[in-house]
């Protein structure tokens, strides 16, 4: 399981580090970002961001024939007193600010969402209690946009949970003023028929530092774009990812970490595990190391722990430096099975196979699931692994 | 008193779409308090005796008996056989990531022993234990196995042969491998868990270096999937003259 690069259960892991060639980052889209969805062709699925992605799954999000239901998804936002909560309109200057859509669904999100939700925590507020959106599926269509600024030097946490059943296109814009500290865990909880594509595009300003988890364990196919740029030097990005993908479940994660700022810092850091028939996680972790991003720091890995026989991960990381100027850049990616010979080892110690493998997956994730720091989280989640293994077995 | 019972053992396994016969016909039996030392030449079947009593899927049992204390080992599952007492301190012991040392060791002692160990005594039992075995306290954080020299390994077997306490103690080729100076501490480990008298041994070994350090009551020539011949610890000193070209030389004529 250690270092396996290539295991024979259907998984490939590939890479590579393009030194100011051609831009693969920007090779990788078949057209301009863009926030109208006429600027978009419809995939066909050979197109290079698409050809993992199984588009009859996609319920016409990415053609055009998915129709908002107006209901059927229902949005709720508790926040601390002292918070901004506003619903806005398509007009409002502020949105789009973050990142721009690099793909047809988010453009299609963009160019059709009714309302847009926008959170403001007030310069220098430091929170002590999480933001917490609750996003839940009625089994309707929704386009969806969400906004959350920080002012300069605020703090927060802001939690993104989603449940339920529904199809679903959102962007979700986070914007971090000078100094400010953002922390955001993004679930993915659906029922096994949902539908969700998203891009979550991060601006961090300077000296600001923004935490993400994104962590993925329902629905039945999950397509999310983690983007993150700065505004300033002294930036710092951490990008942590965990997936639970079960059988005939398609969980996808495409990271881009632009480096266009001098002296930031990133690292990601996304850990899988697979389970069943079907089972299909894809991972895409782009850094891309502009001329003018001197002192950059960046590191990103990719874990998949393969649990079961029939199931694939794509991961693909992909560095990309224009400059040598920098402090130091990495990737890494491996995919390994727990295999029979592990489980013999517990077993031959008194360790019942679900057990054992409970004790195996548990380790793989804890270090990621420690981070997180908000408590009914992390024990949601470890009750969910358990949960997933029991289904397992 | 616990004892290990083994009549007339058949095993295969399946090598390039053919199913090839390992263990043909093996009679053993160990008592707790006992040392039986299985010897033999490469090839002979000595491993896949340790792996079929523990219950390693690859070996499939096609005839005879095991049993511990009467009771149809055969009929449990792997774990199922750690629980009743039997313990096999791997050749090869496999790395686990994401899993640590003393995690690992409490899981396994609480399954072994029914219940949970009060953490405090817990504690000091794993780090005494560690201590005799020359191991630093380091140890305990590291992922099970991974990164560990072969001598690490080895001792890590023993720590939970130590810790777990199982009424037979199957010991692979824990030898091999090993310098002088870990064979030493390995052996003295091995030593102090056969001094309780509580556990029957059976010690796997191509060499008989490790048979000055624990001295076994019974030696087993093992040759062509069954025992050839068997006698007390001066058998060992007639292999250490000799060598197996009598047993090899015996299953030669006969294949």
């Amino acid at each position: 399981m250690a270092e396996a690069q290539n295991i024979p259960v259907g998984s490939t892991t590939a890479g590579s580090i393009a030194v100011a060639a051609e831009s693969t980052v920007a090779t990788r889209m078949s057209a301009p970002p863009s926030f109208d969805v006429a600027d978009f062709p419809v995939p066909h699925g050979r197109e290079e961001e698409w050809r993992f992605t199984p588009l009859e799954r996609l319920r016409g999000l990415h053609d055009g024939t998915a129709v908002a239901t107006g209901a059927g998804v229902k949005v709720d936002v508790q926040a601390p007193e002292g918070v901004t909560v506003e619903a806005v309109g398509r007009d409002d200057v502020r949105l789009g600010r973050a990142g721009t859509p690099v793909d047809r669904v988010a453009a299609q999100a963009y160019s059709s969402f009714e309302a847009a939700g926008v959170i403001t925590v007030p310069k220098e507020m430091v929170l002590t209690e999480p933001i917490r959106v609750t996003v839940h599926g009625e089994g309707g269509v929704r386009y969806g946009h969400q906004f959350i600024e920080l002012g300069a030097f605020a703090e927060a946490v802001v939690v993104i949970d989603h449940t339920g059943d529904a199809v679903i296109a959102a962007n979700v814009e986070y914007v971090l003023g000078d100094g400010a500290k953002l922390t955001v865990v993004s679930v993915q909880d659906w029922d096994d028929q949902a539908v969700h594509v998203a891009q979550h595009s991060a601006l961090i300003g300077r000296d600001a530092t923004f935490k993400s988890f994104v962590v993925t364990f329902g629905g039945d196919l999950v397509r999310l774009h983690p983007r993150v740029s700065y505004a300033g030097p002294g930036g710092e990005a951490e990008l942590f990812g965990l997936y639970f993908t079960d059988a005939g479940q398609h969980q996808e994660h495409r990271l881009l970490v632009d480096h266009n700022t001098p002296h930031c810092k990133s690292n990601v850091v996304y850990k899988g595990a697979l389970q069943g028939e079907g089972a299909h996680a894809v991972w895409i972790g782009d850094v891309l190391i502009e001329a003018k991003a001197e002192g950059t720091d960046t590191y990103e890995m990719n874990r998949n722990l393969v649990l079961t026989d029939g199931a694939r991960v794509d991961s693909v990381p992909n560095l990309e430096i224009e400059t040598g100027e920098i402090v130091g850049a990495g990737h890494a990616s491996a995919t390994g099975r727990f295999d029979d010979e592990q489980l013999f080892y517990l077993m031959a110690r008194g360790i019942p196979a679900d057990e054992a493998r409970r004790l195996v997956v548990r380790g793989f994730f804890a270090e990621l699931v420690q981070q997180i720091g908000v408590d009914d989280i992390q024990e949601r989640l470890l009750t969910k692994i358990d949960e997933e293994l029991e289904a397992s077995v | 008193m616990a004892t290990l019972e083994i009549h007339d053992l058949h095993v295969t396994v399946e090598a390039d779409n053919a199913t090839k016969e390992i263990l043909k016909g093996v009679d053993l039996t160990v008592k707790q308090g006992e040392t039986h030392a299985i010897m033999g030449p490469n090839g002979s079947g000595k491993s896949t005796l340790a792996y079929s009593l523990a219950g390693h899927p690859k070996y499939t049992i096609t005839g005879g008996t095991v049993t511990l204390d009467g009771e149809d080992v055969l009929e449990m599952s792997v774990d199922e056989r750690a629980r009743a007492g039997l313990f096999l301190a791997m050749q090869y012991p496999v790395e686990i990531p994401g899993v640590s040392v003393s995690n690992f060791l409490r899981t396994s002692a609480t399954a072994i022993r029914g219940e949970a160990p009060k953490l405090r005594l817990w504690v000091k039992e794993v780090k005494e234990a560690m201590q005799r075995l020359n191991m630093d306290p380091s140890f305990a954080e590291r992922n099970v196995n991974e990164g560990f020299s072969g001598g690490e390994k080895k001792r890590h077997e023993i720590l939970q042969l130590e810790l777990l306490k199982p009424k037979i103690a199957i010991l692979d080729e824990t030898d091999s491998g090993l310098d002088v100076d870990a064979l030493r501490i390995v052996s003295e480990g091995v030593n102090r868990v056969r001094e309780t008298g509580e556990v029957g041994t059976l010690l796997i070994t191509h060499y008989t270096r490790i048979l000055r350090y624990i001295k076994p009551d019974f030696v087993h020539v093992f040759s062509d999937g069954r025992i050839a011949e068997s006698g007390g610890a001066e058998l060992a000193d007639k292999l250490e003259n000799e060598g197996y070209e009598a047993y090899t030389t015996k299953g030669g004529v006969s294949a």
